[in-house]
Formats: C-alpha cells, structure tokens, sequence
C-alpha cells in the first residue's frame, strides 16, 4: 500500500492539461549572472486573508516579507511543513543566500503567487491576461530566471 | 504551474519548476521540470534543512542549462509522507466542568498555540476570526456531527469549509510546539484527525453532511483524503 499522497497523485496524474502544442523556450543567462524570481501556485497572500479569492490572477508579493497566508483552498496536501518553515514552498531565504555567495546574481524585489489546482484547465486568464502581466513586472524589474514552486 | 511556464518562456523569461506530480509534469510539457517525490505541501523537501532545500534547487538551476526542451529529470531521492504513523503529542489539559470537552481542549492548547506564533510570527488561523473562535467553530462541527442542520449552527455554510482549515491550522500549528522537531508530513494532520476530539467533531460533520446529501462543495474542505471516515451514527 502506497502513501497518502500516492492515493492522492494517482488521483490527480492524469488530469488534464491545457496543450501549447510547443514548449516555449527562452535561453537562460548565466546563473551568477542571474536575476531570479519566485512564482509559486501555493496561492500566498501578503494581506492576512486566508481565502484564495483572485481567481486565475496573482498576488505580489514583496522580497522583505515573510509574513504570508497559504490561501490554497485544497486540504490534500500538508500544511504544517509551511507553517514552520515558509521556505519549504517558497525558498526565499534560500535565493538570498545564493545571492550572496554569488551563486546566482541577485534576487528579485517582488514575486508573485497564483493558486494551482485551477478548475478550468484551459487557464485562459492566465495565459492571456495575467500570466503575461506576471511576466511584464518581472521583465521591468530585470529578471531573468523563475523558480516555479507549487504546494 | 506548467502553463505559466510556458507563458512566462514565450514572455522573455527562463524558467525551471519543481515538479510533485509527475504526470502533470509530463502532459503540461513545460521546458524545465525537476519532478521530486516529496509529501504534497514540501516541494523543497525538508522544513528547517536549508542544505536539504539548497541541494534541491542546485538541482533544479542545473536544468538551465538545457535547451534540448521539455526536460524533466527526477531528483534522485524520495521523501514519504508519514501519515500511518500520527505525532505522539500530548493534549495539555484544561479542566473546567462547564465546558464542553472539545472546547476545553481547544483552550488547552491555546498557549502552545501562542508559542508557535511567537516563534515564526505568522498563522493560517486567518479564516474566521482568529484563535479566540476556535472554540465556537468546534463546537459547530461538533453540532453538525450530532444531528444540527449545518445552516443552523452560526456560520454561512459556505464558510463552514474555511472554519475546517482554522480549525485543523490552529491543532497543527499548536502541535509544532508540542514536540521537540518539524514532524514528517502528515504526522501532525494524522494527529489532529485521529486522536483529538475536534478532529473527530470534523470527520463526524463532514460524514453527516454526506450521508445527508449536501453538496460536496460545502463539506468537501472538512477532512483531507486518506483520513479515515467517520461512522456518521457513531
């Protein structure tokens, strides 16, 4: 008998998946070159409110702060790993210490967090509207990678 | 997550995802993807193991180097979940007759509840008016459990699935103080449904509210999957 969370995958594995037909590609800089982002589908709010209510849109989320709540509206998954080290779903501090040692360049001042396990699997919004306006603050605020986290 | 990488890629910007389920990773066909059998909720592995959590996104930055895309490689160790085997954590007692014991209980663990706080100054008990209405919320569930309508017991039904998450976050975040380490995934979640009387309140409602035929969308938040089901007569 598996774990949980193999019942729980084995349910959710073959979920459909909007089709881009190609994978997009950008080439990436040299990491110590690098500015690096987080965007995570852990559905982290920055304002206290514990609700996912954004729909497929986003919430920014400053380098400072640490003081998120995981609004993700699923109880599959463990929620206390988050609760006693955020960096287990968003490595914040991680990044900063590869900054650091140079490892990678710098680290962005804002990240951004959307909520996974979107019941519209065509996730229109996000690839029309707000998965590109993602992109466009991160582009103005001279990123060049994204780690990508889910919950 | 595979979309917005796609998006993000078309957009300018080099991408690499952690991946915790692999066969998402494979139809969403995102350039980059470091899939790592880790417990749901733990996609860098190991609260508190920055070196553990370093080794991962080592891993994953690896990946950008390939351009021969989608590439998604499997991070060569396993993390289980450990669900089967609840955190042994003691309930600090509360004793006052004129409660009922699921709220005595709640109140008993409400300075351990503070002494997480404390410590990572942040809380999910954010849903529903904070720690002081844990209580209230239990014995909703515990109402609901014993026979209560669920629209006749204080809070909008639509919010009962958000008192759920307050309710299970304030045991869980307690129980980090209860015990001298970061439990494995699910030990504390196997705790707080198996062997505490709120966990039990919400698998009572939660079996309630399904055998009476109410939409799954308002019980659906109560119990996560792989908990044991309540007998809604017991």
């Amino acid at each position: 008998m598996g774990s949980t969370d193999d019942v729980i995958r084995a349910g959710v594995e073959g979920l459909e998946a909007f089709d881009f037909g190609v994978t997009q590609h950008t080439t990436a800089p040299e990491l110590g070159r690098a500015r690096v982002a987080i965007v995570t589908t852990a559905g982290l709010r920055p304002d206290g409110v514990g609700v996912w209510t954004h729909g497929q849109g986003f919430a920014v989320l400053d380098a400072s702060d640490r003081d998120f709540t995981l609004a993700h509206v699923s109880p599959n998954f463990d929620r206390v790993g988050v609760a006693a080290d955020l960096n287990v779903v968003y490595p914040i501090d991680r990044l900063d210490e590869l900054a650091a040692s140079g490892v990678i360049g710098s680290v962005a001042p804002r990240h951004f967090s959307f909520m996974g396990a979107q019941p519209d699997h065509t996730l229109t919004t996000i690839r029309l509207d707000t998965g590109p306006a993602v992109a466009k603050m991160l582009r103005d605020d001279g990123v060049d990678v994204v780690v990508l986290t889910p919950v | 997550m595979s979309a917005l990488a796609n998006v993000l890629e078309a957009e300018g910007l080099a991408t690499v995802g952690i991946s915790l389920v692999r066969g998402q990773a494979v139809s969403g066909r995102a350039p980059r993807m470091l899939h790592c059998e880790f417990p749901l909720g733990r996609p860098l592995g190991r609260p508190g193991d920055a070196s553990f959590q370093h080794r991962v996104l080592a891993a994953a930055f690896a990946l950008l180097a390939r351009d021969d895309v989608p590439v998604l490689v499997d991070f060569p160790e396993r993390i289980d979940d450990e669900a089967g085997a609840p955190l042994a954590c003691m309930l600090p007692p509360h004793h006052d007759p004129s409660q009922h014991p699921a709220a005595a209980e709640v109140m008993g663990l409400r300075a351990a509840y503070e002494r997480t706080f404390a410590v990572t100054s942040r809380t999910n008990v954010c849903r529903s008016g904070g720690a002081d209405r844990i209580a209230d919320l239990v014995m909703a569930f515990v109402r609901i459990g014993d026979g209560a309508a669920h629209d006749d017991v204080g809070i909008e039904p639509q919010a009962l699935g958000a008192a759920a998450l307050d309710i299970r976050g304030y045991y869980e975040e307690a129980a980090l103080s209860l015990v001298d380490h970061v439990p494995a995934a699910r030990q504390a979640e196997s705790w707080f449904y198996r062997q505490t009387l709120a966990g039990t309140a919400l698998r009572r409602a939660r079996a309630a509210l399904a055998a009476a035929g109410v939409s799954r969308g308002i019980w659906f938040s109560f119990v996560p999957a792989g908990q044991p089901v309540a007998d809604p007569s017991g």
